[in-house]
């Protein structure tokens, strides 16, 4: 198991390597010009090409690119063109957000979606099983921008029971931090409770036909102990799987959760980077995304054993 | 005892601990002004970019030597005052004394000589100030000393210059960066200090009142003129990106001032009891269209003029702001509406109906043969996207061969620096609009000017327009100055190096016991809550 961990972790190498390549290299082909940006609309075509010169965005790719991953090397993700910050202070400083944001639409969304799953695969054919396929439906065409609004319109607008936007940070308490999450945890986890609500039924509804199941009625397993103990743990698989892959999926949705909700997280930063042209920036921020992605899913991987047993590497 | 009374006694008790805490939140709430700027500050550095954001940033922490008052005249601000010797070719400004940075380092002559020096490098009504500066020095701690090649009499109108970048002075160790790179900190001499450690740019931006600061005797205060006094302990910006959020926020009263609302939301806050609209300056913006004078079909003026027939100003505005009349001001000229250079002498034919048939007539006479124009234009800023949309409609009826490309803005101000024809990847037209200042007189209006290659993107040569301009930098008395804007404008119309859209107020909306704001760009001197 160790070594097949280490063998996953040096395996990143390559990876983050080919994702450098093409993270740069897109950047690189893309239209827009720092330079251009920061020089502004009276700017003469020279005041865009001395400041072009001076970040040296007009040196040629391949010893951009060099410089690029020398830096990196040395673990320097290099400074903003436009803050003058060094790119892992400003990660640093939108970290938590983000984390956190991902953290309770996390655990929301399998607190709710999985006990959702189980109980509309134990009533399949019901009308709980087809309210739960029908929100299953909705959340996934509802965009989170519009639960967001909806969301905030309604508990923060009207009812006042919650804020409309901004992040308190952890440190300042427990209730600061977590009432400017849960609009943004509920908008977020909308679509992802659907996707492990889908899951989890159509993979209990599999698992439930299995002979075991039946073996466990017939030496008299209560209704709870079959569901939860039997079935779901080895639905588990197919089940962390999705949950594995959502991650992305709440990365991209934290872009626009963010926005709508003023989070200042990593989501936002990008967004502002792409369109500024902030090259180091996105280029820090698109590595980190794609580590945090291939350590999730080594985690996803390892978790399989614990479900499992006759999983090994 | 009984239980009522204790329950009582209790609450009472627990009150009186309370209310001691909940008055000092109100009264630390009461002295911080939250605030929702029209952009992220990303550059701290008002020198490096011309950004409005960065500009308010510069205003809220660094001085000048001279401000302007809302009648455009410059009244000292660190200046004590100055003095004009040999024929106006010598001119000694006096600091006035104490004035710290935030550092707590005094503000010396040399730090503005440092400060001027490098804003003449970026500044074109600096670039221009330059080329009659025999020499720029500090006589003392207190004294610096023009020394001019001729007399420039707009000397202290530009070193009191509110168009971006404004001549803002820092200490020398600062001032003697490239300006082609940027300060390394934000440390001026201003009514609030930048705190470097609570900034988070994307998210928050803090400044806190400069109990070291003075503010100036002299003169009534208006744009950066007269005393600055700051009364607010703490300035938070918080950066939300989301209209509808900020919109939101201003509601519920988590945020005081909203900078920009999109003019949806303006109906809104009317029905909000307490929250109050108003223009956030009463002079407004331009719009403007761009035309490539390197490639066809624009490098023809007949054609060029054929397209003034078919412009409604009207049209744009209303894309931008609605159609409440009090928002706009259409059939207006070169120079902003409401200040000293603006008339509306050769503005004919940019009045009167609109005549599509006329125009597209006036094409074909032009010689215009269908050949391809593009227009390039962004879907993520409010003026130029709704400004690309109506011009793409109007290009269509003119029946011309239209490739409309919309991108985001960055992509935008890359491509409009091409000079290249369009089979390589050129443009033909584009939209923008400007803020009030930058079109007051013709020191920072870029698009009249006709310099070719080294005209603003677009590159007209009309080498009337300069000769224009530099008469207007040396005519001696306003008269004069007036006469040659009306000549510019008439040259304008005629060469039709761009064409004037237009001018539109923008709305500021804040919580209705704020008072007392200083009127033009967001500035946080003088308001106060009442």
């Amino acid at each position: 198991m160790f070594a097949y961990v280490v063998r996953r972790v040096l395996a990143t190498i390559p990876v983050m390597a080919i994702v450098a390549l093409f993270v740069f290299s897109l950047l690189y082909i893309a239209p827009g010009d720092p330079a251009a940006v920061i020089a502004g609309d009276q700017a003469t075509p020279e005041d865009v090409e001395r400041i072009r010169a001076s970040l040296g965005l007009d040196r040629p790719y391949l010893v951009r690119f060099g410089a690029w991953v020398f830096d990196i090397a040395r673990g320097d993700l290099g400074v903003s063109i436009f803050t003058n910050l060094p790119v892992s202070t400003m990660i640093r400083q939108r970290i938590e957000p983000t984390l956190s944001l991902m953290v309770v639409t996390l655990i929301l969304a399998v607190s709710v979606a999985v006990p959702m799953g189980v109980v509309a695969a134990w009533k399949v054919g019901t009308w709980i099983d087809k309210f739960v396929m029908g929100f299953a439906v909705l959340g996934f065409s509802v965009p989170v921008f519009v639960v967001g609004y909806l969301l905030a319109y309604t508990f923060a607008l009207e009812l006042d029971w919650l804020p409309v936007q901004g992040y308190t940070a952890f440190s300042q308490g427990l209730w600061p931090w977590l009432e400017n999450l849960i609009l943004p945890a509920i908008a977020l986890g909308t679509v992802y409770i659907a996707l492990i609500a889908r899951i989890t039924r159509a993979t209990m509804l599999e698992v439930l036909q299995q002979d075991y199941i039946r073996t466990a009625r017939a030496k008299g397993a209560g209704q709870r102990s079959i569901l939860f103990l039997h079935a779901l743990k080895n639905a588990a698989v197919p089940i962390v799987t999705v949950i594995g892959i959502g991650i992305a999926l709440l990365i991209g949705g934290a872009v626009v959760t963010e926005s709508v909700f003023a989070i200042p997280g990593l989501g936002r930063l990008t967004v502002d980077a792409i369109l500024r042209r902030d090259y180091p920036v996105i280029q820090g921020v698109v590595l980190l995304f794609s580590f945090v992605y291939v350590l999730v899913n080594l985690v996803i991987d390892l978790l399989y054993t614990l479900f499992d047993p006759r999983i090994r590497y | 005892m009984q239980r009522r009374d204790l329950l009582a006694a209790g609450l009472a008790a627990g009150a009186a601990t309370a209310l001691p805490r909940i008055a000092a939140a109100q009264t630390a709430r009461n002295r911080t002004l939250r605030f929702v700027p029209q952009a992220n500050l990303t550059s701290l550095d008002p020198i490096w970019t011309t950004a409005y954001i960065t500009r308010n940033h510069g205003l809220m922490i660094f001085d000048t030597l001279y401000g302007t008052g809302s009648d455009f005249q410059p009244q000292p601000q660190m200046a004590e005052g100055h003095v004009f010797e040999q024929d106006n070719k010598v001119c000694t400004v006096t600091l006035r004394a104490g004035l710290r940075f935030h550092d707590g380092e005094p503000v010396r002559a040399v730090d503005c000589v440092a400060s001027l020096t490098r804003w003449m490098r970026r500044s074109p009504m600096g670039q221009k100030l330059a080329t009659v500066v025999e020499e720029l020095s500090a006589l003392d701690d207190r004294r610096l000393r023009f020394r001019l090649k001729q007399p420039f009499p707009l000397l202290i109108h530009a070193i009191g210059s509110v168009n971006a970048p404004i001549p803002f002075i820092m200490p020398e160790r600062l001032a003697r960066t490239d300006p082609f790179q940027q300060v390394r900190e934000a440390v001026g001499s201003g009514p609030y200090r930048f705190k470097a450690d609570e900034f988070n740019s994307g998210s928050m931006v803090v400044y806190e009142r400069n109990a070291a600061y003075s503010p100036t005797p002299a003169g009534t205060r208006s744009l950066t003129a007269g005393p600055k006094v700051a009364n607010f302990d703490r300035v938070e910006w918080h950066i939300i990106t989301d209209a509808a959020t900020a919109a939101s926020a201003l509601q519920t009263g988590e945020i005081d001032w909203y900078e920009q609302p999109t003019p949806e939301f303006r109906q809104l806050f009317a029905r909000t009891r307490d929250i109050k609209t108003e223009p956030i300056d009463p002079l407004p913006n331009a719009a403007i269209m761009r035309f490539n004078h390197l490639h066809p079909p624009f490098n023809d003026k007949k054609i060029r003029q054929a397209i003034l027939a078919a412009v409604s100003q009207e049209d744009y505005l209303t894309a931008i702001v609605g159609t409440d009349p009090g928002m706009f001001q259409a059939v207006t000229g070169v120079f902003t509406p409401g200040t000293p250079l603006a008339s509306d002498v050769g503005l004919e034919p940019l009045k009167g109906p609109r005549d599509i048939d006329r125009a597209k007539a006036m094409l074909r006479e032009a010689g215009y043969t269908n050949q391809q124009m593009r227009l390039i234009g962004p879907t993520d800023i409010l003026a130029p996207s709704a400004l690309s949309q109506v011009g793409a409609d109007m290009f269509r009826r003119l029946g011309m061969n239209m490739d409309l490309v919309l991108t985001d803005w960055g992509t935008v101000v890359q491509r409009r620096a091409s000079r290249e024809p369009l089979e390589r990847g050129g443009w033909s037209v584009f939209y923008t609009a400007f803020g009030s200042y930058d079109f007051l007189d013709p020191s920072g209006h870029f698009p009249i000017r006709g310099n070719g290659a080294n005209a603003w993107f677009g590159w007209p040569t009309v080498p009337r327009l300069e000769e224009l301009r530099d008469a207007w930098f040396d005519a001696p008395d306003a008269a004069t100055q007036k006469r040659l804007a009306v000549d510019i404008q008439r040259v304008v119309m005629d060469e039709v190096p761009y064409v004037p859209l237009g001018s539109y107020v923008s709305m500021t909306a804040m919580r209705r016991d704020l008072v007392d704001r200083v009127v033009g760009p967001a500035m946080f001197w003088g308001i106060r809550r009442a």
